[in-house]
């Protein structure tokens, strides 16, 4: 129990929310606000992650300027994300999108020599070199640490420190979303969600507006790729796998669709399920081992599935009007 | 040109299975519009039943199919009235219920993996048995394969198109209500419907596990992409469709590979040429290869 009260580990609860939130936010863009049904989200986090560690490993980039990049990166990625499906009905764009990001995968999997493969950013430079692409993150994440230290004193482990960063940076982009989605270009895109044809009917470019809206949700993918591969310090395809795709959608579903700062709250209730389960210390659970465990995790996270689609389509903060999912 | 017709029958194989799984997911995205993603795992479920009767109860492997497919069919039907129904009921629609395969997707892959472990299985059969016609290798669990899926694709084609459960089936995928009206029993054609997709949903998963030796709990999971891309490219609802999208994915992923074809596609990028696949017919015709222009 005494995990519990360990700030280390809530602190790690908390860097994993913020990660998914922001993440989710490019799925609330594209989902709560466009009617887009993207089941292959994942797919831009990787194009974040592998475009920063290649860059900094292969072409010696410094780190900005290799994020920045690997942001780049994302936003085309959606915008070409839309060149195939935008023509689709809404379920044929979702197992599309869901082939695309496998596509991704297998990318990432097979080209060993440009991505390391299967062994992941561990084998950017073959087996025998030691690579690091995080090494200017750390530098400055200890700088922020020195900061912080000054503020708060000896709390300010390097957890603590990261779980501020990223929710500096969860905060910058809801401030950045919020006024967008207020804006006409907003207003439109909530049109098309609505009725397309009645978007169409008044001389607005739906497909340009849908394009726009797949590459902001995917350049937020890939902000969300690079903090995860500065937290884990490695990354390798399996951590890109569909089923990351779907830990956004719960996130999204719980919050309501077109509600942006409810976001960060399903996020923290998805980090709390994820990592809670360690917690069922006591019987029955201790008849389980560790990986049964993980499996009843699997388990909690599909009864709220279903749970929200039969009491709370809406989701806990959305209203009933909005509803997207008919 | 003896690879080349070794990689067409391989195809032959593989996409016989892949049109097994596709008739199933077909059946109930046609005629009850669920696109459902535990449909893999209703694979994987009928694979696990199998090794249960095989590998527990030392059982032959045709015992083994035949409670497989029952019990396949059983869950199919439960899961109706448990979840489907109810589900209906409160308003669902489409979308709805697609999210809502997901969660179920994900409590029964669980469920197989807490019960069955996640360790690589194999049924108890001689997987080395095999016969060559030509210099062209088949096994026996592969004969066996593309022989039992094209028979039972035929027979569902046939109770579809010829009786009166087929015409009720084809009435309730147009308009549940007006079918209702007419006279049709909706609740008992959705309850069929279930069965015969329980059904070639169990036979797929018994057939892969044959076929690929050895299997873990993500069996389905692995077949339900390329699944939904035979289902996409023959068109929903038709068992022949999903006949000619599932042996055309299996027999492209193999032909692909063959050296002639500039080179050869390397082996370990078939599960995307299915996708590639998909997405190029879609661009061409948005509806699917044999699909009616239609809106959900």
């Amino acid at each position: 129990m005494t995990q519990l009260l360990s700030l280390d580990f809530w602190s790690l609860v908390g860097v994993v929310a913020g990660i998914y939130a922001i993440f989710s936010l490019g799925l609330q863009l594209q989902f709560g606000y466009s009617g887009l049904l993207n089941f292959g989200h994942v797919a831009s986090m990787a194009v974040g992650a592998y475009v920063m560690a290649i860059l900094v490993v292969k072409a010696s980039f410094p780190l900005w300027a290799a994020s920045l990049a690997a942001i780049g990166a994302g936003l085309l990625f959606g915008a070409a994300l839309s060149l195939p499906t935008l023509r689709l009905r809404a379920d044929y764009f979702a197992i599309v999108t869901i082939a695309i990001s496998e596509i991704v995968r297998f990318f990432a999997l097979n080209e060993q020599s440009l991505t390391g493969g299967p062994l992941g950013t561990s084998n950017l430079e073959g087996p025998t070199q030691v690579t690091e692409y995080n090494r200017s993150w750390v530098a400055f994440q200890s700088t922020v640490q020195g900061w912080l230290h000054g503020l708060i004193g000896s709390h300010a482990s390097s957890d603590f420190t990261m779980l501020v960063i990223v929710w500096v940076v969860v905060l910058g982009c809801l401030l950045l979303l919020t006024p967008i989605t207020r804006s006409p270009w907003g207003r439109v895109l909530r049109g098309i969600r609505e009725d397309e044809d009645a978007v169409a009917a008044l001389g607005k470019p739906v497909a340009r507006y849908k394009l726009q809206s797949l590459a902001l949700g995917a350049g937020l993918g890939a902000v969300a790729g690079l903090l995860y591969a500065f937290q884990f310090q490695f990354f390798s395809p399996d951590d890109f796998d569909p089923l990351i795709t779907f830990y956004a959608w719960l996130i999204v579903l719980v919050a309501g669709a077109g509600r942006m700062w409810a976001v960060p709250i399903g996020a923290l209730i998805f980090a709390l399920i994820f990592s809670g389960t360690r917690f069922f210390n006591f019987k029955p659970f201790t008849y389980l081992d560790a990986a049964q465990l993980a499996y009843l995790r699997y388990m909690v996270i599909g009864a709220i599935l279903i749970a929200l689609m039969a009491w709370r389509p809406q989701g806990l903060f959305g209203k009933r009007e909005e509803l997207v999912l008919e | 040109m003896t690879e080349l017709l070794q990689l067409i029958v391989n195809g032959l194989v593989t996409g016989s299975i892949y049109a097994l799984g596709a008739a199933s997911i077909s059946l109930v995205y046609g005629a009850l519009r669920i696109v459902n993603f535990a449909q893999g795992d209703y694979v994987t479920f009928g694979a696990y039943a199998a090794l249960l009767v095989n590998l527990h109860w030392r059982g032959g492997m045709v015992s083994a199919t035949l409670f497989a497919v029952a019990a396949t069919a059983a869950l199919a039907v439960a899961l109706e009235f448990v979840l489907w129904r109810p589900m209906r009921r409160r308003g669902a629609k489409t979308m709805g219920l697609f999210i809502t395969s997901i969660g179920l997707a994900f409590i029964m892959r669980a469920s197989i993996l807490f019960i069955g472990g996640n360790g690589e299985r194999s049924f108890r059969v001689d997987v080395f048995q095999s016969y060559a016609v030509g210099g062209i290798r088949v096994s026996e669990p592969q004969l066996i394969a593309i022989c039992v899926s094209l028979a039972a694709i035929l027979a569902v084609a046939l109770v579809l198109s010829k009786t009166s459960f087929g015409r009720a089936v084809r009435a309730i995928s147009d308009s549940p209500d007006l079918a209702s009206v007419a006279g049709v029993d909706v609740d008992r054609t959705v309850v069929a419907v279930w069965i015969l997709a329980g059904m070639l949903a169990g036979l797929c998963g018994v057939l892969a596990g044959l076929v690929q030796s050895s299997f873990d709990p993500n069996l389905g999971f692995t077949l339900l992409l390329p699944l939904f891309a035979a289902v996409v490219v023959g068109g929903v609802g038709s068992p022949y469709g999903a006949l000619i999208g599932g042996l055309s994915l299996g027999i492209v992923q193999e032909v692909c590979t063959w050296s002639g074809f500039f080179g050869g596609v390397n082996p370990v990028w078939k599960p995307a040429i299915a996708f590639s696949v998909l997405i190029a017919v879609l661009l061409v015709r948005p509806q699917g290869l044999l699909g009616r222009a239609r809106t959900l």
